[in-house]
């Protein structure tokens, strides 16, 4: 087991150095940030002095042996529209997404996962085709279309909601709406592959000749079964949130960092956007390999497997 | 399948002819109606998709043809003016706060944001499968760096990667169209090297590769055609992933950019606009969805025929 969650650490940081190669290497190849950031006017000297300065005048290797370093202390250099360090800037954003991200994960949890159930025990009737059909329609509604459609509806026209803003727990729940049924329909399809491919096993029917109550059949049996791909696509979709957290808090000016990053990559504010990449590349690895790790916890045939090797 | 099953109780309802009546073709006839497969049935859903994927495509096609007027066409006089069934002065669709009509802007729209798409996808496709192949080939190194490289960008939402780069490398068409052919090639890569080393352990290779064929004879002419279904079925699941991604960044203002116009650039520029004109966002919004969930539905279907690993 320790040799398991080792190499899936080691695994890890490796992924994480690739992901900093990853932003310096862009960084480096979208020319001199001196040429972008200073006016034509400016004097060669005074780019001369700045380029010494912040040493990009020193060979590549240095460079990225350096630019390791100041990542690995937390320097992730300056906002250039905000004259603070960029890690600041955009540390002040996180509460706001995760609230946002965790209720819409909640939601298309809370959505998907009973959605996928009806389908799979319902296999072939109308309710399977229902959420089916619910499932991909929410995959394939581009979600800042939805976020308008709701805003058109809600704002516009009933006049219930407020459009954008983060102020009230009002605020939060067309965003909420927008980014967390697309999830529920993609959690919704693998919940009910997941759970057709348990229902066709053996001690399945055993459980029902026994005479179990539907729910006790649910929760004893089917559902600790059927967990370990859903939580792998769980730990996917985490992704998907943060991606599509990107476009809703631009159409519902949510505070977060989707919007300072659109913000930031429209100001090319290029300290700020390497530092989202790395906080957001992070977590994601992080939670990768949280569920990597819960699948030992599941499946104890997982874990004896591992014990053995 | 019922018209297999409706043959086969038929034949087995007939009174069964007499030997010498029986032709040799007729029991040849009458055996294959048992053998042979099901003949296509095709799903309405399925069909409604092909033909809204169809119209588009030639509407994209045409759009010089059909628009009444040119994409960037200006009438300041009716600006903001909604449908024409909906009371408006002019356009089908209305216009928009240039008073260019949304028609035939949603016509070259749907031309550009078709045309990414199948180019990114495209892109994509190769790519995928060229370092999939290598992988299978080469094993070893290449192999451990191509699944670092897929690890990598699975691990990474792409909307996230795709800003980065447009951030730092500024936007240029066809730098966004490279960026959309980065999206989903870690999956053609990883289905490519799986079945191609499948493949690698079957008969047909080894006996090809016994008569002398060279690596690259190998992989394009016999294992490309045998995996070619699972590619075609992720082509289709793709495509839809790189409208929304494009339509996404055009939205955010960080993709297509004007005078050209796409979908989601369409909707980005209604969005100011929701309080008094609504048509010129909803119009590019629903053909997004039709598109997508199109091509959604055609994928799904192709998948339950094509993928072996399915059955």
């Amino acid at each position: 087991m320790l040799a398991f969650i080792l190499r899936k650490t080691l695994r890890a940081l490796l992924t994480m150095f690739l992901v900093v190669t990853f932003t310096f290497l862009i960084l480096r190849i979208s020319g001199d940030p001196t040429e972008v950031m200073f006016p034509d006017d400016v004097p060669q000297e005074v780019k001369d002095a700045y380029r010494t300065a912040w040493g990009l005048d020193r060979p590549l290797p240095e460079q990225f042996a350096k630019y390791l370093i100041s990542v690995g202390h937390g320097d992730l250099g300056y906002s250039f529209r905000d004259s603070r360090p960029a890690l600041d800037v955009v540390t002040e954003r996180i509460p706001a997404t995760l609230r946002l991200g965790l209720c819409s994960f909640a939601l298309s949890i809370c959505l998907g996962i009973p959605l996928g159930l009806c389908a799979a025990f319902r296999r072939n009737t109308f309710l399977d085709r229902l959420a089916t059909s619910v499932s991909v329609m929410g995959y394939s509604m581009p979600n800042f279309f939805l976020g308008i459609l709701l805003i058109l509806l809600f704002s516009l026209k009933l006049r219930l909601l407020p459009s954008s803003g983060s102020a009230t727990p009002e605020h939060l729940i067309m965003p909420v709406i927008t980014l967390g049924t697309a999830t529920a329909g993609i959690v919704a399809r693998f919940t009910r592959t997941a759970v057709l491919d348990v229902l066709g096993q053996p001690f399945v029917m055993a459980a029902k000749a026994k005479g179990l109550s539907v729910s006790r059949l649910i929760f004893g049996h089917v559902l600790p079964n059927a967990a370990i791909p859903v939580i792998t696509i769980l730990g996917l979709q985490l992704g998907s949130v943060i991606g599509g957290a990107l476009v809703t808090e631009t159409v519902f000016a949510w505070p977060g960092i989707g919007r300072l990053l659109v913000q930031s990559v429209n100001y090319r504010d290029l300290a700020v956007v390497q530092t989202i990449v790395l906080i957001i590349a992070a977590s994601m690895i992080i939670c990768n390999l949280l569920v990597d790790m819960a699948y030992g916890w599941l499946d104890p045939r997982i874990r004896s497997e591992r014990a053995g090797n | 399948m019922n018209k297999a099953i409706d043959a086969a109780s038929a034949a087995s309802m007939n009174v069964a002819p007499s030997a010498d009546e029986r032709s040799p073709f007729a029991q040849h006839d009458d055996a294959d109606n048992f053998r042979c497969k099901p003949p296509v049935r095709y799903p309405l859903l399925v069909v409604i998709s092909a033909l809204v994927l169809a119209t588009l495509f030639l509407c994209g096609l045409f759009a010089e043809q059909l628009a009444p007027t040119g994409y960037a066409t200006q009438d300041l006089a009716s600006r903001l003016s909604p449908p024409v069934w909906l009371g408006g002065k002019s356009g089908l669709l209305g216009t928009d706060f240039l008073g260019r009509d949304i028609f035939s802007r949603l016509l070259y729209a749907v031309r550009i944001s078709l045309l990414v798409a199948f180019a990114g996808t495209l892109i994509s496709c190769t790519m995928g499968t060229i370092l999939g192949f290598l992988a299978a080939h080469r094993k070893g190194w290449t192999d451990e760096m191509v699944m670092m490289l897929v690890d990598f960008q699975a691990s990474m939402p792409f909307v996230l990667i795709a800003l980065a780069i447009l951030a730092f490398l500024g936007n240029s068409l066809g730098l966004f169209v490279a960026v959309m052919g980065l999206n989903g090639w870690e999956r053609f890569a990883r289905f490519t090297r799986g079945l191609a080393r499948s493949a690698s352990a079957r008969g047909y290779v080894a006996a090809v590769r016994a008569m002398g064929a060279s690596p690259l004879r190998i992989y394009l002419r016999h294992i490309l055609p045998n995996i070619a279904g699972v590619l075609i079925v992720q082509f289709t699941l793709n495509f839809p992933s790189t409208v929304l991604l494009e339509s996404s960044l055009s939205f955010l203002g960080l993709g297509i950019q004007p005078p050209l116009t796409s979908l989601g650039a369409m909707l980005g520029e209604g969005r100011n606009y929701l309080i008094n004109a609504w048509w010129i966002s909803v119009a590019p919004g629903t053909v997004i969805f039709c598109v997508t969930l199109s091509a959604c539905i055609l994928g799904d279907w192709l998948r339950d025929r094509l993928d072996p690993t399915l059955r």
